[in-house]
């Protein structure tokens, strides 16, 4: 397998992140699509670390963006709960008050 | 020019002490009078009346220290500017006002000596007579504090030594003049209010022309003065350095009189303007016509003042004056002052003969009396001594005269009218010896006062007019002996109307009562010094008809009364046509003037003025009491049937000529009319120009606004306008959803890309 496959993989998978992130009704799918974005990132780190000398820099990031994805969900989980308080809905439509 | 420097007299400074504290005593009980007075027991009469007293004592203490030195051959002269009793005005304050020196201090020669003491004498028997005459009055502590400040500016100005302060001086009695005129416009239980307000607008306005002239006279003489001295002395006419403008008397003088030597004995035409400028003042102050018509005015004012201001003091100022600017006078001068006094006299006569106001016969009598000395002294520098003289002893029976009218006013309970009195010598017996001592005094009868003056005056005339013809002279010899019979008959004429005969009215009679001691002492003492005041004139006492007198003219004498100065070289007034006479003689200075007195004796042989004089006062004095006689007291010729016989004539007299109307249709009128047309011009030209500027300025504004409001705030809103519209577009992108955000993100993301693999 060459490395457009995994190219494919990753697009498909950044897609469907976005598209969820865009589409959801629910926050927490919003953050699922998040998780989606970065692992597509993290397969396209992996596959160029792979064709490209088979050295530790892919490697390293993706190990540490696995890291702050784990970071970044405890703290996005605070929020939506902080959220969920402050809204009594976890739906992102609603919390709109950045506009003002 | 004869040396005289011997005859210099300085006083010892405790003396001119005393003198400087003659003014300030009447002017601190004035400051006094003015704050407190009206709860000072008896608001404080007692005060200025003694304070008074003092300034007599000091004033005849004074006038007798001057007589002293003057005794001999002539006068004394004594100026306090050398001994520390002066300072230079304006000089210290300002430094850097280089030229602007004026020096002031106080002058006491014989002629301010005769004055100041005739002056303290009067002042304090009118404020004693006021103590009576004005009791009950409302407003009476005022009176006092006016008429001791009105004291004050007249000491003031006869210490005088230069004739800016004799100006300020002259001034502040002008305005308190005005002030005891109008005293009883003040007063709201009496009846007289716009009469009295009237009367005191007039005098000070009238007056207020003649002081004007004086202005212009000094101004005169202080700025062309110097500039022709220096002239001539540039030409080398004059052995002297250049000099500035002064205001003092001994240097105009000189300076003057140094001019007129270089100029040949001729007066140069600016001395003579500046000369007929200031007797414009003389004729303002002492009421000469054509401004005498303040004075009969006056007499709205209280008794005691038109005794003191409108007969003894202050319109004597203006005989003063021209006793202290007579060397400044050229000989045109002179014509006109005598041939203006002349008319005056006579005028103002004929007048007196047809007033029934007891106050009003009197004011006119003033006005033909002030002629008679204002006349003498256009009649050469013997009529000066004469008309000084007149002066002095009019002050005195004439100030007699008016307090004695005051005392029968006082007792007939202000009835002025003497067709309602008469009969009234029984019951006031002082008032009425001592008003018939007056008026035999005024009327010329020997071995009275008036007599010696009158009888000089009428002679100075007739010499005069014997040495220099000229209108002046002509119009004195013929006018005065005319009024001095008019004097005679009108003053009989009062008296018989108010003191003999059968009482003309009961109600008046029954309230008739002869005055207080206070006021009687005070008329007493006056009549006395106007029965005495004549042996001031003579010599020797045991021929008291000698007309060569040492009493008053040792003090004041034409040959040495302005040191420096040489009469007989420049002026002799008068007697001018003797001067180049003297100077054919040649030789010294001392030698002209006797040869030019000698001459003058030589003419004096020939025709002897004293004797016509004499004889001709003695005959108008029969005549006119003879009239009066026999209209007023044995009633052979009816007064009505003899005014009938004058016809138009006497009501034209009666009516005062007139005069009054016509300054009303022609001065008044006109004043009126030419403020009515300066009004007009203020109302259409001035303020239609402002206006025309304001109107144009309005629209200016209304355009300016418009141009505001349409086209500068215009931009400004449309700027505010498109950010705010862009602002609404752009706002439609903050929805604030984050999906959205996204959304656009992704977007541009894909665009770029787009963009990126399209190019």
């Amino acid at each position: 397998m060459g490395l457009s496959a995994y190219l494919t993989v990753s697009i498909l998978l950044f897609t469907l992140g976005v598209i969820c992130i865009i589409s959801r009704r629910n926050v927490l799918y919003v953050l699922m699509g998040i998780e989606m974005i970065l692992n597509a990132s993290s397969i396209n780190f992996a596959a160029f670390n792979r064709f490209n000398g088979g050295g530790l820099e892919g490697r390293m990031f993706v190990i540490f963006i696995i890291i702050l994805a784990a970071a970044e969900a405890a703290v996005a989980l605070a929020i939506v709960l902080n959220v969920f308080h402050l809204f009594h809905s976890v739906k992102p439509s609603e919390a709109d008050l950045l506009r003002e | 020019m004869p040396d005289t420097s011997h005859l210099f007299t300085s006083l010892p400074t405790w003396q001119w002490q005393l003198l400087l504290a003659v003014p300030l005593i009447p002017l601190v009980g004035y400051v006094i009078q003015i704050f407190w007075g009206k709860h000072l027991p008896r608001q404080g009469d007692w005060l200025l009346t003694a304070g008074m007293g003092v300034v007599m004592c000091i004033t005849v203490y004074m006038f007798f220290i001057a007589r002293g030195h003057s005794s001999g051959e002539g006068y004394f002269i004594a100026e306090s500017l050398r001994d520390g009793f002066g300072w230079d005005w304006l000089h210290r304050a300002r430094p850097q006002a280089e030229g602007l020196s004026l020096p002031t201090g106080l002058m006491y020669d014989g002629l301010g000596a005769a004055m100041l003491a005739v002056v303290g004498v009067v002042s304090f028997f009118v404020h004693l007579f006021s103590t009576g005459y004005m009791k009950g009055d409302r407003r009476y502590h005022i009176f006092f504090a006016n008429i001791s400040l009105f004291t004050f500016a007249m000491l003031g100005l006869v210490l005088s030594d230069n004739i800016l302060f004799l100006f300020i001086f002259w001034e502040l009695m002008g305005l308190m003049s005005y002030l005891l005129i109008g005293h009883f416009s003040q007063d709201p239980t009496s009846h007289r209010i716009r009469q009295a307000a009237a009367a005191c607008k007039k005098a000070f306005m009238t007056t207020r022309v003649g002081d004007t002239c004086l202005l212009f006279g000094m101004a005169m003489f202080y700025f062309l003065l110097p500039e022709h001295f220096n002239e001539l002395v540039e030409q080398g006419k004059i052995h002297a350095d250049k000099i500035g403008g002064t205001f003092n008397f001994t240097l105009l003088w000189q300076r003057a009189s140094m001019v007129v030597e270089a100029n040949g004995g001729a007066y140069p035409i600016w001395m003579t303007t500046a000369g007929l400028f200031i007797f414009g003042g003389t004729v303002g102050k002492s009421a000469q016509f054509p401004l005498h018509i303040w004075l009969p005015d006056a007499m709205e004012g209280p008794t005691p003042v038109s005794a003191m201001i409108h007969a003894a003091t202050m319109v004597a100022a203006g005989v003063f004056l021209l006793g202290r600017t007579f060397p400044l006078m050229s000989p045109t001068v002179l014509a006109v002052v005598a041939a203006v006094g002349g008319f005056t006299a006579l005028f103002a006569a004929t007048i007196g003969c047809t007033v029934f106001d007891i106050k009003g016969v009197l004011a006119y009598s003033t006005i033909s009396q002030l002629g008679f000395m204002v006349a003498s002294i256009g009649c050469g520098a013997l009529g000066l001594v004469a008309g000084l003289f007149h002066m002095v002893t009019h002050a005195f029976f004439k100030s007699c005269l008016f307090l004695s009218a005051g005392s029968v006013i006082h007792g007939c309970h202000h009835e002025q009218d003497m067709r309602k009195m008469g009969g009234l010598r029984k019951k006031m017996p002082i008032t009425f010896a001592c008003m018939l001592i007056c008026s035999l005094s005024i009327s010329g009868m020997p071995l009275f006062a008036g007599f010696y003056s009158k009888d000089r005056i009428i002679a100075a005339a007739f010499g005069g007019l014997s040495l220099n013809f000229n209108g002046g002279t002509f119009a004195a010899t013929v006018f005065l002996p005319l009024a001095a019979c008019l004097t005679t008959f009108y003053m009989f004429r009062l008296i018989f109307m108010t003191f003999f005969g059968e009482p003309r009215d009961h109600h008046v009679d029954e309230h008739a009562h002869e005055s207080p001691w206070n006021m009687t002492v005070a008329i007493s003492v006056l009549a006395t010094l106007g029965l005495f005041g004549g042996y001031f004139w003579l010599m020797h006492p045991t021929s008291p008809l000698g007309a060569h007198g040492t009493w008053f003219t040792e003090m004041v004498d034409w040959r040495t009364m302005y040191p420096g100065v040489d009469l007989t070289r420049t002026n002799l007034a008068g007697m001018a046509a003797s001067v180049p006479h003297a100077a054919a003689h040649g030789g010294s200075a001392l030698h002209e003037a006797g040869a030019a007195a000698e001459h003058l004796a030589h003419f004096y042989h020939g025709f002897n003025p004293h004797v016509t004089a004499m004889i001709a006062s003695l005959a108008v004095l029969l005549i006119g009491i003879a009239l009066a006689v026999q209209m007023y007291l044995r009633r052979k010729w009816n007064p009505a049937k003899v005014t009938g016989a004058l016809g138009e004539g006497y009501v034209w007299v009666a009516n005062k000529y007139y005069i009054d109307e016509a300054v009303q249709a022609t001065v008044i009128r006109g004043t009126i009319g030419l403020a009515a047309i300066q009004r007009w011009i203020d109302e259409n030209i001035v303020d239609g120009l402002v206006l025309t500027v304001g109107r144009i300025g309005k629209a200016l504004g209304f355009f300016s606004a418009w141009f505001d409001k349409h086209v500068v705030d215009g931009l400004v809103n449309l700027v505010g306008g498109l950010t705010q519209a862009f602002g609404s577009i752009a706002r439609l992108f903050q929805s604030g959803r984050i999906q959205q955000y996204v959304s656009f993100a992704v977007a541009g993301g894909i665009l770029v890309a787009a963009f990126h693999l399209l190019t």
